[in-house]
């Protein structure tokens, strides 16, 4: 790219894929808004008028929309927190040297290769249910009344399923991450007198926030769309105690028939999107700098 | 303060002893060089010394106690790295006084003594950059200012120069020598340079496949090897190895001669060959010269101005008083 000739020349040359790509972007993004701003309804056909704000109005002052606000980052930040807490001490423990170390990480990779609706219907019935599920026979071993997860915690038990299905994701990247730490640095920690715990704080987890940063980027993106566990396991509910903003959209427009409603509520979380990754671009643009 | 002593010391991996046995006895003070080719067991060595790898049998005594089953932070001793193994997130002054933070020295304690050390090492300057803002030689004195600044019975250094350019080499090389002048805390150090190990040892430890095959001071190795081995590895360029009928005219069945004792002569001499390449440094030049008889190629030191090109005829002429002799085990005979 050195004379200004070829440099127009690449120009040209990548201009199709930018146009293709922002067409892409552009069309469905000018739809969503363009009905926002409708009344449309799906049982009303042909019926659609212009409509102003009134869609923001309904689905910003709707009480279901906080609690999905409130969901939606309650799933994000309980999940980061398990998987990255638990794919560093996975990540630590997988870093030893023990017998059958290869089959052992194999099988810790396995619930990310899962199908998130499978991996929820599995948790829902072999797990978590109350009369069949694993969870409710260990209770009734020790004579304890089963909890039904469902109905009592549906919040907790939606972000235990995502957290299972994260886990091996993050452990994976912690752990080549971890496996890249030059074996002279910790000897040397080791001859300054540094124990365990202090390597670990002084050296390992400094090494490891670039990874981690990887990974609380990576998965914030999808961690805001959680979708398929929740409709398969608890349905939004009960009640809305756990719809999150892609679940409210979803119920606005194929439940309620809201085309315009769901709309609006599709413009929201993506300006809700973009200031989550605004705070975390400057949070990670600092790390990778470093 | 700092003698360390080794008794019957070895380490077996699997079913491959690395190092056999090893006894040897370092003063207090002294500037020991461990040598030998790669794969010889140095850095092992060092390592067990160290407490990096556990002994599989023997003692290493550290000041009259028993260290051999110590964790390698309560041995008093401090490492430098052959890539440094510097804390990359760490300032240069976080580096230099993490070992003190680690043994939970206190705040003004610990920044006297890394100022002190940045002083004594020009490293106050960069006291606040990070690790990989340095140069090569810069690095390389941070990792000296950590080791020095726990004030440790004996230093121990692997390779440490191995990573540096040829002119900074010579540099840190003085500069090492200097800090043991300064400090006359016992030194170990590694290498598989025989320069470094020339001038640099009070004592050079020759190591060979786990065993140790010569300790002595430098000019000792150099004058009086004790086998062909130790006699091929120390001086530069390496002594001329010679057997056959060529040694058996000295009473040995294999002679040594170094380059510098040979005398060349264009009219006469006891060995007759053709100058194959010659090497000119300015001040001297190394000529290969090819010597009739079965002698073989011989590499010979003479002065810059001795003009002789490819294909010339040269008389050589080993100085009886500077030719090793060598038994059919290949060891010494005096």
């Amino acid at each position: 790219m050195a004379t200004l000739h070829t440099r127009s020349a690449a120009r040209l040359m990548i201009a199709p894929s930018v146009l293709l790509l922002l067409a892409w972007m552009i069309v469905p993004l000018a739809m969503t808004i363009y009905f926002s701003f409708l009344r449309y309804n799906l049982l009303m056909p042909g019926m659609e008028e212009f409509a102003g704000f009134t869609n923001y109005k309904y689905f910003l002052t709707d009480p279901a929309f906080f609690q999905a606000i409130f969901n939606t980052l309650a799933i994000v930040l309980g999940v980061l927190f398990i998987t990255v807490v638990g794919g560093i001490a996975l990540a630590l423990l997988l870093d030893q040297p023990m017998f059958g170390q290869g089959i052992v990480r194999i099988l810790v990779i396995a619930p990310f290769l899962i199908m998130p609706t499978v991996a929820a219907l599995v948790w829902k019935n072999m797990f978590m249910n109350p009369v069949n599920g694993l969870f409710a026979w260990i209770a009734k071993l020790f004579g304890l009344q089963p909890f039904d997860f469902l109905a009592n915690a549906p919040l907790m038990s939606v972000i235990l399923i995502v957290a299972w299905q994260w886990l091996p994701f993050a452990t994976l990247i912690l752990l080549t991450a971890l496996q890249s730490l030059d074996e002279e640095q910790k000897e040397a920690a080791q001859m300054d007198g540094a124990g365990a715990w202090s390597r670990f704080i002084y050296l390992v987890l400094p090494h490891l926030s670039r990874a981690i940063t990887v990974v609380i980027l990576i998965q914030t993106i999808f961690l805001l769309s959680v979708f398929a566990e929740i409709l398969v396991t608890t349905n939004g509910g009960p009640g809305t105690q756990s719809t999150n903003l892609t679940f409210l959209v979803y119920a606005q427009a194929l439940l309620q028939f809201d085309v315009g409603g769901a709309s609006a509520g599709g413009i929201i979380a993506v300006i809700l999107a973009n200031i989550v990754a605004f705070f975390l671009m400057r949070m990670i643009g600092k790390t990778l700098e470093a | 303060m700092g003698s360390i002593t080794l008794s019957k010391v070895s380490k077996v991996f699997g079913a491959h002893a690395v190092i056999p046995s090893i006894d040897l006895d370092i003063n207090n003070g002294e500037f020991v060089v461990f040598v030998g080719p790669s794969g010889c067991g140095k850095s092992t060595l060092l390592r067990l010394i160290a407490g990096l790898e556990d002994v599989s049998d023997g003692d290493i005594v550290i000041d009259g106690k028993n260290a051999t089953e110590l964790p390698p932070a309560q041995r008093g001793l401090s490492m430098v790295f052959q890539s440094y193994a510097l804390y990359p997130h760490m300032s240069v002054r976080s580096n230099i006084a993490f070992p003190l933070k680690m043994a939970g020295e206190d705040k003004a304690v610990i920044d006297k003594k890394v100022s002190d050390a940045a002083r004594v090492l020009n490293l106050t300057d960069y006291l606040d950059r990070k690790p990989r803002q340095l140069s090569g030689g810069q690095r390389q004195r941070v990792a000296i200012g950590r080791a020095i600044v726990r004030q440790p019975k004996a230093f121990l250094f692997d390779e440490p120069l191995s990573n540096l350019d040829a002119a900074l080499r010579v540099n840190m090389r003085l500069e090492i020598s200097q800090l043991h002048q300064d400090l006359k805390t016992t030194m170990i150090y590694v290498t598989h340079d025989q320069v470094e190990a020339m001038t640099m040892a009070d004592k050079i430890v020759v190591l060979n496949r786990g065993r140790i095959e010569q300790v002595g001071s430098p000019l000792d190795l150099y004058h009086k090897p004790d086998n062909l081995f130790v006699a091929g590895f120390i001086g530069s360029p390496r002594m001329n190895i010679v057997s056959g009928p060529a040694a058996a005219a000295y009473q040995a069945h294999t002679m040594g001669i170094r380059p510098e004792h040979l005398a060349l002569s264009k009219d006469s001499g006891t060995w007759q060959g053709t100058v194959g390449v010659a090497e000119h440094l300015g001040s001297d030049t190394f000529l290969h010269v090819n010597v009739d008889g079965g002698v073989g190629t011989v590499t010979a030191r003479v002065s810059g101005d001795f003009a002789v090109t490819h294909g010339d005829r040269v008389f050589l002429t080993p100085d009886p008083q500077r030719v090793h002799r060598f038994d059919e085990k290949g060891l010494a005979v005096r």
